[in-house]
Order: structure tokens, then sequence, then C-alpha cells
């Protein structure tokens, strides 16, 4: 169904964290960009659909103004807003907001850190652009934080900050179908496995809370009011977001599920973990009956590699791009 | 990222310390009670109890620079003398195996029971000194009561905080190429079969239901592996069977451990572009944890024969010829390009234990 391409190389290796990928599409300009989070830099790639043309270049997770502060980044991650699209960087100092392609930093936002480190860490992880002008970002307190943004220029504004979840952030994703007739915005996702779903405005208002297993939930999507939530379990499950009911559960994978994305247009879901493998599965809606359909297509193993990012490179999920722990290179499928 | 990765990180390199040198002591025929008292001083500095005070508090982890220091001294806190080359090949050895360990431990929790398995051989070594037993005692209480109430999510950010500390480390160990769980380029082997974690299931199976919560349909799938159910759950209590064997020690049954430094030429050049960049903490962190194990002074006699040295090489003679031999390579290296990845020829392994 697949086969691998000409992988990219990227100037560091991937770390170990939830998510790391970040695919932003261009069509005009013919173009994708990828990023890539090594420690306390991000690697960006911009690569030409042609296959000729790469250009890197890194971002590091500094303070403006103090020069000696470093910390680690957690995520980086696109946001797409009709305006404008950004790229947003989630660190254990703060969060820092750039233009799509790195070359201005737009925003900055410091976290509250202790003087000395708390037992708790302090960071910022879980990153989605929201409707038209909303980034949300999550908090290791499980705080959310909701950013204002206007459709041009620096002045991004604090909306509100939502507290509902107790602990720390992992992931949140908003509804990606396109379609204007969900009620539900945004679901988040937390350590403890829970996941609140939320309708964006002026005042975020909290649609629903679906408890978790006290098993930590990496990894979580938004499609056609379903939520698809990955687990430290190797477990997938489909919620309906806005009532809670379940769906379906996949004993997907063997180890800790690191990422999940869907291609809104094709329903393609794609899944990877720690235990080496890629799996694409395929998502129906039967309105009617009120019902989920879940499918698995396809399996790619990325031998002796703990893969911590994965994500398709266009809305129909003709290709899939992979980036795994200590690997130098980004891995890329598409559809035979 | 977590801020109580330290404790863990130094006493599983530790761990992997002792069970090196216990085995160096008795390939070399030191005198039986030399090498115990060589093992029980480095013991007795490991858990000493301000030591142990300072490194649970909460804080970030250590550069990689910082806690070699830590373990230089260490190392030092006894009778025994290491050479640099020693030094360095014993360091590269110790993180090796507990990069090692954490990448395959099947839960982040699971470094836990690797740690408890470190813990329970240092304890063995020490069993006959009622002292020091005490002081291992006391840390195994601190780990539990500092550990065991974390959750799974806490524990895999401990986990992503060693593994950006591993990060790029890919030196070869012979025992590990030999017993096929790392490979010629220095990555370890992850198996995509076998018993999965606790609390996982095997993968395969989807299951759909109906709004009334009703399993309606059962789908089976190829997982693209061989798995098993998973085991049974280790002990997390001061005594009580580990089940992995991860963290216990390799070394046990004689055989020769070396490391190759051919493979690393373009990982070290990787290494010393990211740590190029100056960190003007660095001088400050060098630190709190290495001046108090500079500052513990063991019974040194003023006798200077009763000092010894350990070589991790065979013979001093080896030694020379390592030396000129690392030499020679580097130079062949420099004129390779950094993109080959030509596995090492025979003639450039460094054989160094009989």
């Amino acid at each position: 169904m697949y086969h691998k391409e000409k992988s990219i190389q990227i100037k560091n290796s991937a770390s170990a964290l939830y998510n790391n990928l970040g695919v932003l599409r261009i069509a005009p300009r013919r173009l994708t960009y990828f990023t890539v989070v090594h420690a306390n830099v991000v690697n960006m790639v911009s690569a030409s659909w042609d296959g000729l043309n790469y250009s890197h270049r890194q971002l590091q997770s500094k303070e403006p103004n103090v020069a000696t502060s470093t910390s680690l980044i957690m995520q980086a991650a696109f946001c797409a807003l009709p305006s404008r699209d950004l790229l947003v960087v989630t660190s254990q100092k703060g969060i820092q907001i750039y233009e799509s392609d790195g070359s201005i930093m737009v925003y900055w936002h410091a976290l509250d850190t202790p003087e000395t480190p708390t037992a708790q860490a302090v960071f910022a992880r879980g990153i989605s652009a929201v409707r038209e002008n909303y980034i949300c970002v999550g908090i290791s307190s499980g705080a959310i934080l909701v950013f204002d943004v206007p459709s041009k220029g620096s002045n991004i504004t604090l909306s509100e900050v939502l507290e509902e979840h107790k602990e720390s952030i992992t992931d949140m994703a908003a509804e990606c179908s396109g379609s204007q007739e969900c009620i539900a915005d945004l679901v988040s996702a937390d350590d403890g496995g829970n996941l609140c779903v939320w309708k964006s405005g002026e005042e975020f208002q909290l649609l629903n809370n679906i408890p978790g297993f006290d098993m930590s939930c990496s990894s979580v999507k938004l499609w056609k009011g379903t939520v698809v939530a990955g687990y430290g379990t190797g477990q997938i499950r489909l919620y309906e977001a806005v009532t809670g009911i379940l769906h379906a559960e996949v004993k997907a994978h063997a180890r800790w599920i690191y990422s999940l994305d869907i291609a809104p247009f094709s329903g393609l879901l794609l899944s990877a973990a720690e235990d080496s493998l890629v799996r694409v599965w395929h998502l129906s809606m039967t309105p009617e009956t009120n019902s989920v359909e879940v499918a698995h297509l396809h399996n790619e193993c990325v031998t002796d590699t703990q893969i911590c990012g994965a994500k398709f490179c266009d809305g129909d999920g003709y290709a899939f791009a992979v980036t795994g722990y200590d690997l130098s290179e980004i891995i890329r499928y598409t559809q035979t | 990222m977590s801020s109580r990765t330290l404790p863990l990180l130094f006493i599983n390199l530790g761990g992997e310390m002792l069970y090196i040198l216990d085995q160096r002591l008795r390939a070399q025929n030191i005198p039986a009670d030399k090498a115990k008292k060589v093992m029980n001083d480095i013991i007795t500095t490991m858990f000493n109890k301000k030591f142990l005070e300072e490194l649970f508090k909460p804080q970030e982890l250590y550069s990689k620079k910082a806690l070699r220091t830590v373990f230089d001294r260490l190392a030092h806190a006894s009778i025994m003398r290491l050479n640099q080359a020693s030094m360095d090949k014993l360091y590269d050895l110790m993180t090796m195996a507990f990069k090692y360990q954490v990448l395959l431990c099947p839960r982040p929790k699971d470094i836990l029971l690797v740690s408890f398995n470190h813990m329970d051989a240092i304890k063995d070594f020490v069993k006959d000194t009622p002292s020091i037993l005490s002081q291992v005692d006391e840390t195994y209480r601190q780990l539990i009561e500092m550990y065991t109430p974390l959750s799974s999510g806490e524990f895999q950010l401990i986990r992503q905080t060693l593994l950006i500390f591993f990060q790029d480390m890919h030196i070869r160990v012979s025992i590990f190429l030999k017993d096929k769980v790392q490979n010629s380029n220095g990555r370890f082997v992850l198996p995509t079969s076998g018993p999965v974690p606790h609390g996982t299931q095997v993968p395969g199976l989807i299951r759909m239901f109906s709004c009334t919560g009703e399993e309606v349909t059962r789908l089976q799938f190829n997982n693209g592996g061989n798995y098993t159910a998973a085991i049974r759950e280790g002990s997390f209590e001061i005594f009580g069977d580990r089940v992995t064997k991860l963290g216990t020690n390799m070394y046990s049954v004689s055989r020769p451990v070396e490391t190759h430094m051919s493979g690393t030429s373009k990982n070290s050049a990787q290494h010393a572009k990211v740590s190029a960049a100056p960190n003007p903490l660095a001088k400050e962190e060098l630190n709190l944890l290495a001046k108090l194990m500079g500052g513990l002074e063991v019974q040194k006699p003023g006798n200077a024969d009763s000092g010894f040295r350990v070589n991790l090489f065979a013979t001093d003679e080896e030694e020379e010829t390592n030396r000129s031999m690392l030499s020679w390579q580097r130079s062949w290296e420099s004129l390779q390009s950094l993109e080959t990845n030509l596995p090492a020829p025979a003639a450039r392994e460094t054989t160094f234990w009989p």
C-alpha cells in the first residue's frame, strides 16, 4: 500500500518526545516544511516537492534578552489558521511563536518557573490552532492557555486560562474535518488519560470530560466529532466527543504510542509507537447508526527504532513522514 | 524536564561501574582483601548520607561533563587508580549499558526495577559490612518513597529525560555485539517479539461497540511481530523478585568486554558540535555533587605501596600499543569522508581482554 521514499537528512537526531514531527504543506510554493525537536533545538527543513531543494534552519529555545538560559523543548508544531500559519515551540521556560518559516519570533510567553526546581516539573506541551483565531497550549500543571491571534502582526494576547485537568497536558487537537457542524472544537489530553472536550469562543466552554484509566494519553485527534486517543498501554480508543460514548477500542501497539495523525479528507489514521511500528487504519462514520468503524490497512516497521513522530504530509494521506529516537532523518512513505 | 532523574541516573551508572570494577579486580587477581576494600570504599562513598541528600533534591540533570567528574571522583574514592584511558573506557561501558537498559525497558516504570536490580547487587557486595548495609537500606527507602507514587506519565518523562542525556551515543560494546543486542553501527536491537509489557495486551484486535456499550464487531489484524502475553510484574519493594534481567550483572560470567573506538568518529564529531555551545553555568555546576564527592576522604593509607592501578587494558604494553593505534586510527579516519559508514576492519579492533 505504501513504499519507502528517499529520507530527508536532518542536522540532529530526534529526541524521544511525544508527537515529535511537525508538517506544514505550502501548496502555492510547492514546498513542505518539517520540524523535528532535538533537546533544546528545533530542526526545520523546507523540502521542495520535486525533491531537488532542501534548506535547513535551526531554532533554539532561548529566552529573548537572556543570554545564558537554555531549556529543553517539549514540542514544536505548526498552527494553520485561516489568516496565517505560525510555528509554536513549547519548552521548560515558555512558549515561542514564530512565523511559519521560523524567520521571526512573533511572540514569547514565559512560564512561572520557580527559583529552585520543584519536584513537579514545569513545562508547556500540547499545541493546537482552534477555529479562526485561537492557539491553545497546555502546561504541566494541567492548565491550558488560550491565545487570541490577530490576522497579522505580533499583537497576540492571552485570552483565557482553562483549568480543568489536574495532570500535565500531553497533547491537544482541534476538529480537523473542516465541517462547521461539529459542536466540539478542541480536545485536550493529560498524563492520567483524561480527555476534555471544548467549544471555542471568547470564553471556552467545557462540553465533556471523559475520564482516563490512570494511563497517560500521549496523542489525541478530533475528526468529525470523534476523539481518537493513543495511550501508553499501546491502546487506541475512539470516543464520541460530546457524549463520551466509546465507539471502538484497538489493541494497536505493543509499546507506548507516541504519535497519531488523521488525513481529514480520506479518514486515514496513522499511529506510531516505541515498538518500531507505524500502522495505517481507516475510519468510517455511519451517521444513521451513529457508529464508527475502524479497519486496519497497513504496517511499516522502522527496524530498531523507537518512533516518536508520524504525520501525513497531505490531507488525503497519500504520503506520510516518520521520525525516530536517535535517528537523524525524516523517513517518508508514499502510496503505491 | 523531569527534576527527579538524577538519583536514578547516578545509582544505575554507579551500579554498572561496580559490576565492571568487580570483574576487573577479579580478572587481574587483585588480592581478595584489597579488592573488597576497594568495593567497600566506593560503595560507602556512593551512599554517603550528605551526598545522597543532595542527590535526591529536585534538580535538572547535570551535563555529561559534570556527571563524568562525579564518577571520576567516585572511581578514585579508594586506593585503586585508573589511568585516563581506563577511566574513559569505564565510563563508555557504564553509559552504554544503562542506555541499553533504559531503551529496552518495556514500560517506563520498569526503570525503577532496573534500579532495584543494581541496588540488590550492591547490597550483596556489602552484605558482610553492616555499616554500609544500613546506608544501602536507607537508599532503598528513599527510592521507594520518591518513585513508587509516580504515575506512568511521570515515569515516561524521566525516561525521556534520560534518553536526551544518552542521545547520539553509539559506542559499540563487544559483549552487546556478541549477544546480538547491538548492531555493528552501534544501535541497539529492538525486537518486535516477546512478551508485551505488564498492562499492555498483545496487539491485533479491534473491538467496536454500539451506543449502548455492547460489543458489535471484533476484527483481528496482523500485528507484524511475534508477541506473547505479558509476564508477571516485578516487585517494587525492598526485597523481591524484580523479574526483569535488565540491570543485573552481565559481567558475572567471565567474558571479554571492550568498546570499539573505531565506529565513533562520526558521532564524536557530532558530539563535539553539540557540546561546543558554551554553558555558562558549567563552571558552577562542576559542581556540587562532585565537590561533595571529592571532599569525602576515605581512609587513605600513608603507605604508597598499598595503592595499585587497575587497567581496563590487560597489560601496560597493550595500553601503549593501543595509544599509538588510536592515533593511527584518528589520522586514517580524518582522510575518510564522514558520510562513509564502513564497518571497522578486523585489524582495527581493540582487543584488550584476553
